[in-house]
């Protein structure tokens, strides 16, 4: 994907490039490309004057953000403690072995990315699967299949 | 009436709550109430709105009955569920398709559902009213309990339930110190942790000279398993809010962060409104009310990071830094956001403050035992029937909430412990069952009360998996800076796996408790100095558990996947076809009706056979039995 410095440019300037602003423009960045593209991580690093090293510090400090292009849907499968009680680990190797992917990363066609995320906060209907923002409540091993198919479809 | 554009004085809020309340009174609709947070959304609850409003158009009932959408009614287990008030009908597991019978039926005609009640798992018998679901009655919703009364969306809501009342009260009759004597007189401590008495807190940075201080809250409910504070900013975002503006006034704060996680959508979109509806009415900005008082709201979202719970950490992340913890004093509260005294409380303390100062100290100290006052929230989940958000008096004991309220392990399986406390925490086993929960009596059982998570684990569940999970976590989210925190945990969880998976050695379990001593002496924040409570508590109580996985090389719950191996039990064994359907490696044979054999040089011991199977007739632990049978084979 084509990184417009202009966009960047923009996400910057509207929270007025303010130096405690890196981490919400990063976001408002993921958001629109889904990962951290390079020349936005050294746009942003211009516009804010902080030295790229820092940028890319925090950019790698936290989960949510992704260095790495993401696939057309993402895939969250919740470890949680109630989740992972529940069977969680065994739902997230069942999408490793249908998409043939480890967390993290994305099926070579670009259809899916695998995540897995530490909690969602939904612990009562758990094992929970987020599909592109979509939450799936009680996934089974044999619902994998079918969810894959699911958004593969869309 | 409609509330004006601009509520400029403290009469005029006065006004705008009175003549909420009495429109509310005078409302005679019967109301649907229709839990819509994040887990009644993930279950279907907006496509039942629909489909009830759909219903009532249908039938003309449009002056006769309404659909409220609310958050989290906390009987998570029950969603979608509504109840119906004036009678407090409570109906449970709702499908778009019941809508026509519950607006045809019990609606048009007062005939009750029973398809839809409520029926306890363990007698059997139905309730139809919500207080008398055993999941409801012994708790004490003094927090949570709004959430079924107000759309999250509404502000004028909240103003039907009183709501901003306290915050007049506080600026009119009260001193910034007579809020914080009233704070320090109830007893009320943090809930998000460590449990810290948050008047004390208060009245530190309210002593510090510096013109511009600030107040947090703590929405980074990073703890797996806990989710009442998502629950809270979903569903009465502004309960939270007029906390945080009464704290505002009493340390002298003009300006509020609200630190939410990235992955609550819902929360951050309900918070926001509720922000920008409160600017929109003047009720925030300069000279509120015509009292003098000026504050701004913030929200400041997270990027997943466990560690920014930590107030330092979570100081650094809003500053745009990374999040790593600086070492105290000087606390926050004297040196915190931007250099500033800042007081950072957790949402549901924050959510506890209004009823403080509208209801008064005496009343909140009454509930609870000497050292913990008041209601705590806690996160009932696992391997539990009644699984949900539960709010109860703090000395209630375990047993109670796990088996009163909780209704017992699910399967008729066998309790094993309870987890408390996240990932700071501990595991409690049987015998602590009918420990008092409160925060000291957690600690001296080697757990915590963390912010509220309550994870039930019965005999299937292996309590070296639990410490080895805990501690991937831990190594995970250990931000790196001590060198205790972020080798110690690597290499107990390496000690752990390894025991795991069959390759523990002697010796193992003492290195593993001096490594635990060493991380908890030489960390800086609470992450590391805490780190080691998952193990130490597992080891306390299920040192057994340890050693089978050591000596025998044996998991006696069959999780562990090296020390267990998938079986059919010929006597259970129906011959259905549904595990050998399921297997993705066709390591399954056999013909209908006959009994299924697993070959176990194909199985990739991926569960799916477990699942698939209704007759429990698959197993994964190897017992005498099953060795027998092998060897006949």
């Amino acid at each position: 994907m084509d990184v417009q410095i202009e966009r960047v440019n923009a996400f910057c300037k509207k929270r007025k490039s303010q130096k405690k602003a890196l981490i919400a423009i990063l976001q408002d960045i993921q958001a629109e490309y889904k990962y951290l593209p390079q020349d936005a991580l050294r746009a942003v690093s211009q516009n804010l004057s902080i030295p790229l090293i820092d940028v890319v510090g925090v950019a790698t400090f936290f989960r949510a953000f992704s260095l790495k292009p993401r696939g057309e849907h993402v895939v969250t499968v919740c470890l949680g403690t109630a989740c992972h009680v529940r069977g969680g680990p065994k739902i997230l190797e069942e999408f490793e072995r249908r998409l043939a992917v480890k967390p993290g990363d994305t099926t070579p066609d670009g259809k899916f990315t695998l995540e897995s995320v530490a909690c969602l906060g939904c612990c009562a209907i758990g094992p929970v699967v987020v599909v592109d923002g979509d939450y799936h409540a009680q996934t089974s091993i044999r619902k994998v299949e079918s969810l894959i198919k699911q958004y593969a479809r869309k | 009436m409609k509330t004006p554009a601009k509520i400029k004085t403290v009469k005029a809020l006065e006004k705008v709550i009175q003549t909420q309340q009495r429109l509310r009174k005078a409302d005679k609709r019967q109301v649907l109430t229709v839990s819509a947070g994040t887990c009644g959304q993930a279950r279907g609850s907006l496509k039942v709105i629909d489909a009830l409003n759909a219903s009532i158009k249908k039938a003309k009932l449009q002056q006769k009955v309404k659909v409220r959408v609310t958050g989290c009614h906390g009987f998570c287990e029950a969603e979608p569920n509504i109840i119906i008030h004036p009678h407090d009908l409570f109906y449970q597991k709702v499908a778009p398709t019941h809508a026509e019978a519950i607006i045809g039926q019990t609606i048009k005609q007062k005939k009750t559902l029973p398809n839809l009640l409520y029926k306890d798992p363990v007698t059997g018998k139905t309730a139809s009213r919500e207080q008398a679901i055993p999941f409801y009655k012994k708790q004490q919703r003094i927090v949570l309990g709004d959430n079924a009364l107000i759309d999250p969306t509404e502000i004028d809501d909240y103003f039907a339930v009183g709501g901003y009342g306290a915050l007049i009260k506080a600026l009119t009759s009260m001193t910034p110190e007579k809020v914080i004597g009233e704070v320090k007189a109830s007893g009320l401590r943090g809930r998000g942790g460590a449990g810290f008495p948050t008047g004390v807190k208060w009245e530190l940075a309210r002593r510090q000279k510096d013109a511009t201080k600030y107040i947090i809250c703590n929405a980074d409910e990073g703890d797996p398993g806990a989710y009442m504070d998502r629950s809270l900013l979903e569903g009465n975002p502004h309960r939270v809010l007029e906390g945080m503006m009464i704290g505002a006034y009493a340390i002298g704060a003009t300006e509020g962060y609200i630190y939410v996680r990235d992955e609550y959508p819902l929360a951050v979109k309900h918070v926001t409104l509720a922000i920008e509806k409160l600017k929109k009415l003047g009720l925030v900005g300069t000279n509120i009310l015509g009292a003098g008082f000026s504050f701004e709201f913030h929200i400041a979202k997270g990027a997943g990071a466990f560690v920014c719970g930590e107030e330092t950490a979570m100081i650094a992340s809003i500053e745009g830094r990374v999040g790593e913890p600086r070492q105290r004093p000087p606390f926050p509260a004297v040196k915190g956001l931007f250099g500033k005294p800042t007081i950072i409380n957790n949402v549901e303390t924050w959510g506890t403050v209004p009823l403080i100062i509208n209801k008064g100290a005496k009343w909140f100290a009454k509930i609870g035992t000497d050292g913990s006052k008041g209601t705590k929230i806690f996160s009932l989940v696992g391997k539990i029937n009644n699984t949900g958000l539960v709010e109860v008096p703090m000395g209630i004991s375990l047993r109670e909430i796990i088996y009163d309220i909780g209704g017992g392990i699910p399967g008729g399986k066998k309790f094993k412990a309870v987890q408390t406390g996240g990932p700071s925490g501990g595991c409690l086993p049987k015998s602590k069952l009918d420990l008092p929960i409160d925060y000291e009596s957690l600690t001296k059982a080697g757990s915590i009360m963390g912010s509220g998570g309550m994870i039930v684990m019965d005999e299937k569940t292996c309590m070296v998996d639990i410490a080895k999970y805990f501690l991937n976590f831990l190594r995970d989210e250990s931000c790196g800076k001590c060198v205790s925190c972020r080798e110690g945990t690597q290499r107990m969880w390496e000690i752990v796996r390894d025991i795991s998976e069959g390759k523990g050695k002697e010796g193992d379990i003492e290195l593993l408790e001096e490594l635990a001593q060493a991380v908890k002496d030489a960390s800086m924040c609470g992450l590391g100095q805490t780190a080691a409570n998952p193990v130490l508590s597992t080891l306390r109580y299920f040192k057994d558990e340890f050693e089978a996985h050591l000596k025998d090389k044996r998991c006696p719950a069959g999780v562990c996947i090296n020390l267990i191996r998938y079986f059919v039990l010929p006597e259970k064994c129906t011959g259905c076809l549904a595990c050998k359907k399921s297997c993705p490696t066709d390591a399954i044979q056999g013909v209908l009706k006959g009994v299924h054999i697993i070959d176990l040089a194909k199985c990739i011991k991926c569960g799916a056979c477990l699942e698939a199977c209704k007759f429990e007739a698959v197993e994964t632990q190897r017992d005498e039995a099953i060795v027998i049978m092998e060897g006949a084979k």
